[in-house]
């Protein structure tokens, strides 16, 4: 910065071939190979692009009935049209549809609220905790003069985002105990740790969801029943606890031993050296995993249909069976894709910002 | 003395006896088969600062290590400021309060402002009032010449600044003694200085400090005695005086020698 203005001139980096046409020779056509991959890149572009705008916009038919889809060449959106408020909502009862959109609008908005760090420290659990009591009381209703809608009825959207939310935020904190469990010196709680955490990953998914609906009621006492949607999101909280804990060990693990040691030359006890000293730290490496994690599992909620629940897909589906609907199959599949899509998308932008925003001030 | 420098004290500045802060009574440690502290005796009197120095392997780190419990010691007692260090849990904590550290690498909290490094104990573990703990961590910066990096993350500063906010942070405690490992060895040469000033001052000031560190200017200039561990054992101790020019075993004539020919001190080799 402080050189003479003579010197800041010649030690400039060499500028590349400048202009579109620089660009162009220096990025899509330096070399053969390239530039061959260019030019088939190029025309797979051409021929894959044109049909899919003249499919989902120009031909597509927004209004009408099956009758004027069947006619057209193009996607059918009339059928979204129809069918939304199922495919978003399934079987809720339909005077009452607000309910479930609102507790959408209120899942968007603790969403949002929680990318603010600042909230983190004293109001994220609180205000999530208000949440979903409030989800809860949305969508059972029962309390301030809003009618009971047993669970069985609920469905789509609002389920999706339930079993997914509800599933991390308690399967979240359960996996730091299980990875700190794991890494203990008490030889009860690291053996109870390793043997939760592999038992669990050792199954698939789909056969605990077979194993809390089908097998649990057969050793439950005759007459007591559990909810299924109850039965469904415990196992999911069982699942994403063993394999966010060894995401989280993996970053405990990256911690240098100085940390601790440090913590403990000072006096913290066990809690205050890993709630402000290794915890902060380890999460913090682990965030691209940590939000794989979330990802998929936000996605594996999909395979709820298999015990009969009424998520985002088998909402899709059945809405598919409607004989006088029958078969716009890509037009379903694809609206129910975007919102999948919408959701991790955002997902994935806030943690990489959240990211770059832990390292902004600090250079490890 | 919330923020004040603590008083100097007439006795420590004499080689006067007083009453021992630290007893360790036939200490014995093992790694696995590998006999580390092989017995070894020592009483420390409030104020005074002791080297340890002695070939790598010696156990002079793991020494002072036992005296805070990071290190367990099979064999022996150790006690400090009147509380013996066993298993038990409060009593290893009541002497980590009493205890400061410094280490060789630092080991800053990289996600914690330098304020923050320094508030974090005093706040969480001696329970002071926030505005305090504050107010007393930056008279402590001020006394390490480093106030104005107290917003910063340790990860903007250089290896000296960051090993004078680890003192500031040990000190932040109020501890009654100092174990500083090997403190200025993972620094670039240049800012070695800047830390043995710091810890220079502290002796003046009358702190109770156990070193472990090669740097033998700074034992004859601050040390009460020098001790020389070689394969888990004091092999000698005595006044710097007495020490560097008239070292009783062989073991402690070789690696004086060893030493001060690498630190360009002029010496013959026979």
């Amino acid at each position: 910065m402080t050189s003479s203005p003579v010197h800041s001139l010649q030690d400039r980096p060499p500028v590349p071939g400048v202009g579109p046409l620089g660009w162009l020779r220096a990025n899509l056509f330096n070399g053969w190979g390239n530039a061959l991959l260019t030019l088939a890149i190029l025309w797979g572009l051409v021929s894959v692009v044109p049909p899919l705008l003249r499919w989902g916009v120009f031909d597509s038919v927004v209004t009408g009935d099956a009758a004027a889809c069947r006619a057209g060449d193009g996607a059918c959106w009339a059928f979204i049209h129809e069918k939304l408020l199922f495919i978003l909502f399934g079987t809720y009862p339909h005077d009452q549809l607000w309910r479930p959109g609102l507790v959408v609008l209120l899942f968007i908005g603790l969403f949002t609220a929680s990318c603010d760090r600042r909230l983190w420290r004293r109001w994220l659990a609180p205000l999530w905790l208000a949440g979903i009591v409030a989800m809860g009381v949305l969508m059972w209703g029962g309390v301030f003069g809003l009618s009971a809608v047993e669970d069985g009825l609920w469905g789509g959207l609002p389920l999706t985002l339930g079993l997914a939310t509800v599933g991390l935020v308690v399967a979240f904190p359960l996996s730091i105990l299980l990875a700190l469990g794991r890494r203990s010196t008490l030889p009860l709680v690291r053996g109870l740790s390793v043997a939760w955490i592999e038992l669990i990953r050792g199954v698939p998914l789909i056969s605990l969801l077979f194993m809390a609906s089908v097998m649990l009621p057969l050793f439950l006492p005759a007459g007591v029943t559990v909810d299924k949607l109850l039965r469904a999101q415990v196992a999911f909280i069982l699942f994403a606890s063993a394999y966010l804990a060894e995401v989280v060990r993996g970053g405990l693990q990256a911690i240098a031993k100085g940390q601790e040691e440090a913590a403990d030359a000072l006096g913290l006890g066990y809690w205050q050296k890993m709630g402000r000293i290794i915890l902060p730290q380890a999460l913090a490496l682990v965030i691209p995993p940590l939000v794989n994690t979330f990802i998929g599992f936000f996605k594996d909620t999909s395979l709820v249909l298999v015990i009969g629940l009424f998520d985002l897909l088998r909402t899709a589906k059945t809405s598919l069976s409607d004989p006088l609907w029958h078969g716009f199959y890509r037009e379903a599949y694809l609206f129910i894709a975007l919102i999948y899509f919408a959701f991790c998308f955002f997902f994935s932008r806030y943690s990489r910002w959240l990211e770059a925003d832990l390292n902004r001030s600090r250079n490890h | 003395m919330a923020g004040s420098r603590p008083q100097p004290q007439p006795e420590s500045l004499m080689s006067e006896p007083a009453a021992p802060i630290i007893r360790i009574e036939g200490l014995h440690k093992w790694y696995g088969d590998y006999h580390v502290l092989c017995g070894i005796d020592l009483e420390v009197a409030k104020g005074e600062r002791i080297v340890i120095c002695g070939p790598s392997g010696s156990g002079k780190s793991t020494l002072i290590r036992c005296l805070n419990r990071l290190e367990e010691h099979q064999r022996g007692r150790i006690v400090v400021d009147g509380i013996e260090l066993t298993g038990n849990l409060r009593h290893i904590e009541a002497v980590r309060r009493e205890v400061g550290m410094v280490f060789q690498h630092f080991n800053l909290f990289p996600h914690l402002t330098v304020l923050e490094n320094c508030t974090l104990a005093p706040i969480r573990v001696r329970r002071q009032p926030v505005a305090e703990a504050k107010a007393a961590a930056r008279v402590l910066l001020e006394r390490v010449r480093i106030a104005e990096q107290a917003d910063k993350f340790p990860g903007q500063l250089s290896g000296g600044q960051q090993q004078r906010v680890a003192i500031a942070r040990a000190l932040a405690m109020k501890p009654k003694v100092m174990l500083f490992d090997e403190p200025t060895s993972a620094l670039d040469p240049e800012m070695v200085n800047e830390v043995l000033e710091v810890m220079i001052g502290l002796a003046r000031d009358g702190m109770t400090m156990l070193v472990v560190t090669h740097e033998m200017g700074f034992a004859k200039s601050v040390a009460d005695r020098v001790l020389f561990m070689d394969r888990g054992e004091v092999v000698e101790q005595a006044p710097p005086a007495s020490f560097f020019t008239n070292p009783r075993s062989e073991r402690t004539k070789l690696f004086l020698s060893q030493i001060l020919s690498h630190t360009g001190v002029p010496k013959n080799h026979g």
